[in-house]
């Protein structure tokens, strides 16, 4: 199907991308990677009058190291992330996560911070900012502000973002040398979306791990991290009981529910496959 | 509403000037205004691969992505991509393997196995698998698509190159 008639413009500033935004009020919709947002127009879900290409502005753009964290800027692409030395070395877990989003054409525009602000609890970056314990960093008409990934995925498709605010960045904090990860995801296709994902990290000390993150994806109705499991495995030994224990915690205090396809009986089942895969997988 | 945009981009090594709608995604400025026939379109929503084209040295979905974006770009189909020589040795193993019955997705087809080609020339045959599953084949040729793009892998490893075809009298 062809999308209804919008306008277009490209402005090179933040500033002049935050007043039109403010200007067109309702009707002007932010592309980035446009992977997502052009699929919704071709198939007239959705008809903005505008569309405002923040593309061309240079303080979105970019991966680097500011002090003790990992910058990402909101432009920056899926195949960036694949492809970026910074980030296999301090934020491993995105490295590993990527070739799952989509297939490489997609990846080529679709950006980390489209898909952040898009907010889709299949999707695989919320999941991992989740488990990365990342700050957004948001401009709006007041300026700047800064929100933890957990306070920023609100419900289905709905974060803390306004309407008029624009998502810039992202702060990770770097890798731990003993920081371990895991993910994985359930999905029918290489490319698909999971039917159940599960992105990990921890720090590992001998068979012991701490600060753990287990943050899985595709099984509510936004990412979600099994704080029970975690605060169980923090600290102690990791042996097959532990692991069990975990196992059954986690599908306890997660509230699955079902997809088109799938009951939140069989999303349960597979967060506790997932997390026993993960944890042997780390424990190895 | 319908206002035009003018727009100029080098598409296939030529320089083009145009105005389009901004609703006009790249492949309908391509096949409508252009002519270019090489990039196809199926499903519109970014499934299926068969508008898959080149900007700027990456490979993108055709049909989720408008002319006006490419303003200023560099584009290049399945036409340019031929006429320069840098598909040939795909081309001819996709021949000798017959990785083609329709030839619908060929186009999209190919423009994904050069850029595998290209960044992971020491792709597993499962990577090919995985790399060329976000491009439909109604035909469900597959396996001798994968064949043929694994035999270019092997070729270059070896620094041999599958020889294009020259056509016998
Ligand atoms: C066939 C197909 C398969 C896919 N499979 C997957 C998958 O497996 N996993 C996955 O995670 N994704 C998948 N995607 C989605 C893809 O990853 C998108 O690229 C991504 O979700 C959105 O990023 P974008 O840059 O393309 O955003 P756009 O489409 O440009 O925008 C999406 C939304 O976010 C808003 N927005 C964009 N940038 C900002 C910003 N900086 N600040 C505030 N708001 C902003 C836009 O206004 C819009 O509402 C798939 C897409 C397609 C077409
Ligand atoms: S027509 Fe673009 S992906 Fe199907
Ligand atoms: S050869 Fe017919 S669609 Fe692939």
């Amino acid at each position: 199907m062809k999308a209804a008639a919008f306008d277009y413009v490209k402005p090179k500033a933040l500033s002049d991308a935050l007043s039109l935004l403010k200007q067109g009020g309702d009707d002007a919709r932010l592309i980035a990677g446009g992977q997502t947002l052009l699929a919704t127009l071709n198939m007239r879900l959705s008809e903005p009058s505008v569309l405002i290409d923040i593309t061309d502005v240079q303080e979105l753009k970019g991966i680097s190291v500011i002090g003790d964290q990992l910058r990402i800027g909101a432009l920056v692409t899926h195949t960036e992330i694949e492809d970026s030395e910074l980030v296999a070395k301090h934020a491993p877990l995105l490295r590993a996560a990527a070739p799952h989003i989509a297939h490489r054409a997609i990846r080529n525009l679709g950006t980390w911070g489209g898909s952040l602000a898009y907010g889709d609890p299949a999707a695989e970056w919320p999941a991992c900012s989740l488990a990365l314990r990342a700050t957004m960093v948001i401009h709006g008409p007041a300026g700047e502000r800064k929100v933890t990934a957990n306070d920023f995925f609100v419900d289905l498709y709905t974060t803390a973002l306004e309407p008029d605010e624009i998502l810039v960045a992202t702060e990770i904090p770097l890798a731990p040398s003993n920081q371990v990860f895991y993910f994985h995801e359930l999905a029918r296709r290489h490319g698909d979306y999971a039917v159940a994902g599960l992105a990990a990290v921890a720090q590992k000390d001998g068979t012991t791990l701490s600060h753990c993150a287990f943050t899985f994806f595709s099984v509510s109705s936004t990412p979600v991290m099994a704080t029970a499991a975690q605060n169980l495995v923090n600290g102690k030994p990791l042996n097959s009981e532990l692991i069990a224990e975990a196992v059954d915690v986690a599908r306890d205090e997660i509230d699955a529910i079902a997809d088109i396809t799938n009951s939140a009986e069989a999303k349960k089942h597979l967060i506790g496959v997932l997390l026993e895969r993960g944890l042997k997988h780390l424990l190895a | 509403m319908s206002l035009k945009k003018k727009i100029s981009m080098t598409v296939n090594g030529t320089l083009v000037n145009a105005e389009v709608e901004p609703r006009r995604h790249l492949v309908d400025f391509l096949r409508e205004d252009l002519h270019l026939k090489g990039p196809h379109l199926g499903c519109e929503q970014g499934a299926c691969g068969a508008c898959t084209v080149k900007v700027d040295g990456q490979i993108i979905r055709g049909c989720l992505y408008l002319a006006v974006q490419a303003d200023g770009c560099v584009v290049e189909t399945v036409e340019g991509l031929t006429k320069s020589g840098v598909l040939a040795d795909l081309q001819e193993s996709f021949m000798r393997h017959n990785a083609m019955q329709c030839g619908f997705c060929s186009s999209g087809m190919l423009l994904a196995a050069a850029e595998l080609v290209e960044k992971q020339p020491k792709a597993s045959r499962e990577e090919v698998r995985e790399w060329i599953s976000g491009n439909y084949c109604r035909c469900t040729g597959y396996h001798s698509i994968v064949d043929a793009i694994v035999d270019v892998l092997n070729a270059r490893a070896k620094g041999q190159k599958i020889k294009p075809v020259t056509a016998h009298a």
